[in-house]
């Protein structure tokens, strides 16, 4: 049995000010390939959950493991930032560069790539995702959909390991719901995708989970990709 | 559909074409220049500069002479203050009001000196587009700080003026019209609340995407700027026009 990719050991998260803990002894873990959807009413915990995996939220209690390692501190969140990619529910707050090809350089220029690099790696990852010819749009000016794939160029473009999506498909046509699917067939490492569209995660995930305040509980396979 | 634009600059003239960093050089130089001097000589030598400087840009007239008008409605206040105020030989008076020469002669200079530094802006840096300023900025080896903070309100504009105009016409569509009451300031004033509260949320979410993506406290540039000849020429040029100003400062006696 291969090593999982993610461990949420006994963890204990409150919000600053809330009367009730999002989690308490959760537990949750994520297997190498898995693809994995996370269901559940709003407030439940998702988006927690994959913040605390990236370190933006610090859980109170229990121990977080990252492809094997533990991970506590700011430094050790860096390491694990540089090999998962999380892609935000809002693109506005993720597309903060000027123009197209800068923001989807930035993180490659992040990880030490020198320009040049930075650019042929942005392109690639452009190309790939259809977003060829986009290099010199101005980010804000873009659509919705538009926005959401260059936002997802981004986050690939660092060639993560691990990829988290919340809510991806929030104001997007079928169209580019389409095309969102193919890319994500497409892809070849294990991602978790944050969802209230069961339609779009049948074409996406295996399996589905429930976010509970304990675990995750494995929701009936009706929903998941055969 | 935006109502925030940069119609200035757009263009092919020789004044687009410049290398932006040469621009942004001049243009600190001459404001300073222009800024501190007390001397009508220098002041109106500058308008000239900075005419000619506007002639290379060749941009609309109508519309500069529009933004001119603007600025020039701060500087008609002072017209209606700085006389009255200003100590000196009285040569004119109306009722309890004394107007005095020097005060004329003051605001006189503070206007053609406003009016030179902007025109020159205008035709400088106006013609070029935020984002390269920004660039050419963090080039010129600027403090970080300062550029981030341009490129970053310029991005995030955009989406602050269509969050103000979502909360307005969710106020619209609820039946509210401004009037002169407690009900309206204290809605106007929740509304500010709100886009100060959201811009915090949102500075906050912004960071940490950035974060996820491994930034660490300094930004990358992709861009190359080419330095060519007739930048050479219009830094030489300019250098020397400034260089004459500055001796107009010294050879002439100081008016006031």
């Amino acid at each position: 049995m291969s090593q999982p990719l993610i461990e949420l050991i006994n963890i204990t998260f409150t919000y600053p000010g809330a009367p009730q803990p999002v989690f308490q002894d959760f537990n949750f873990e994520l297997l190498p390939g898995n693809h994995l959807g996370l269901v559940g009413p709003n407030g439940s915990g998702k988006t927690t959950m994959l913040h605390l995996i990236m370190g933006l939220l610090r859980p109170q209690a229990g121990t977080i493991r990252i492809f094997g390692e533990e991970v506590k501190k700011e430094k050790d969140f860096v390491q694990v930032r540089q090999k998962v990619g999380l892609l935000f529910q809002n693109a506005d707050d993720q597309l903060f560069c000027p123009t197209v090809i800068e923001d989807v350089a930035f993180g490659p220029l992040n990880l030490g790539k020198p320009p040049a690099e930075a650019i042929r790696i942005a392109r690639k990852t452009m190309e790939k995702l259809g977003l060829a010819g986009f290099e010199d749009r101005v980010t804000y000016k873009l659509s919705g959909g538009e926005k959401r794939l260059v936002s997802l160029a981004t986050v690939l473009a660092m060639e993560p390991q691990l990829l988290l999506l919340d809510e991806p498909t929030t104001g997007l046509d079928e169209a580019t719901r389409h095309r969102l699917i193919h890319i994500l067939q497409d892809l070849d490492i294990a991602y978790m995708i944050v969802s209230h569209e069961h339609d779009f995660l049948h074409h996406t995930v295996q399996e589905c989970c429930h976010v509970h305040k304990h675990c995750c509980q494995s929701a009936s396979n009706s929903s998941g990709r055969e | 559909m935006s109502a925030i634009q940069e119609s200035f600059s757009e263009g092919a003239s020789l004044a687009h074409r410049l290398d932006p960093r040469g621009k942004i050089v001049v243009a600190a130089l001459f404001s300073i220049l222009v800024a501190v001097t007390k001397n009508y000589a220098v002041a109106v030598a500058g308008l000239v500069l900075a005419s000619v400087y506007l002639a290379l840009a060749r941009l609309p007239l109508k519309r500069v002479v529009v933004r001119l008008l603007v600025v020039n409605s701060f500087i008609f206040f002072l017209w209606l203050v700085l006389p009255f105020t200003y100590p000196g030989e009285a040569v004119w008076r109306f009722g309890p009001l004394t107007a005095s020469r020097q005060g004329l002669i003051y605001a006189g200079l503070i206007t053609i000196k406003s009016n030179a530094i902007i025109i020159a802006l205008i035709a400088l840096v106006a013609t070029v587009p935020i984002v390269t300023l920004g660039q050419a900025m963090h080039n010129l080896r600027l403090p970080d700080k300062l550029c981030h903070l341009l490129l970053f309100t310029y991005r995030y504009i955009y989406v602050f003026e269509q969050e103000y105009r979502r909360l307005v016409q969710a106020m619209k569509i609820r039946g509210f019209r401004p009037r002169t009451n407690l009900h309206t300031y204290r809605s106007y004033a929740y509304l500010a609340a709100m886009l100060l509260v959201r811009s915090f949320d949102r500075a906050e979410r912004v960071f940490q995407a950035m974060l996820c993506r491994g930034f660490h406290g300094t930004f990358y540039s992709l861009k190359s700027f080419s330095w060519q000849r007739r930048d050479r020429i219009f830094l030489g040029a300019s250098l020397l026009a400034l260089l004459v100003l500055l001796c107009l400062e010294w050879a002439r006696p100081i008016l006031l």
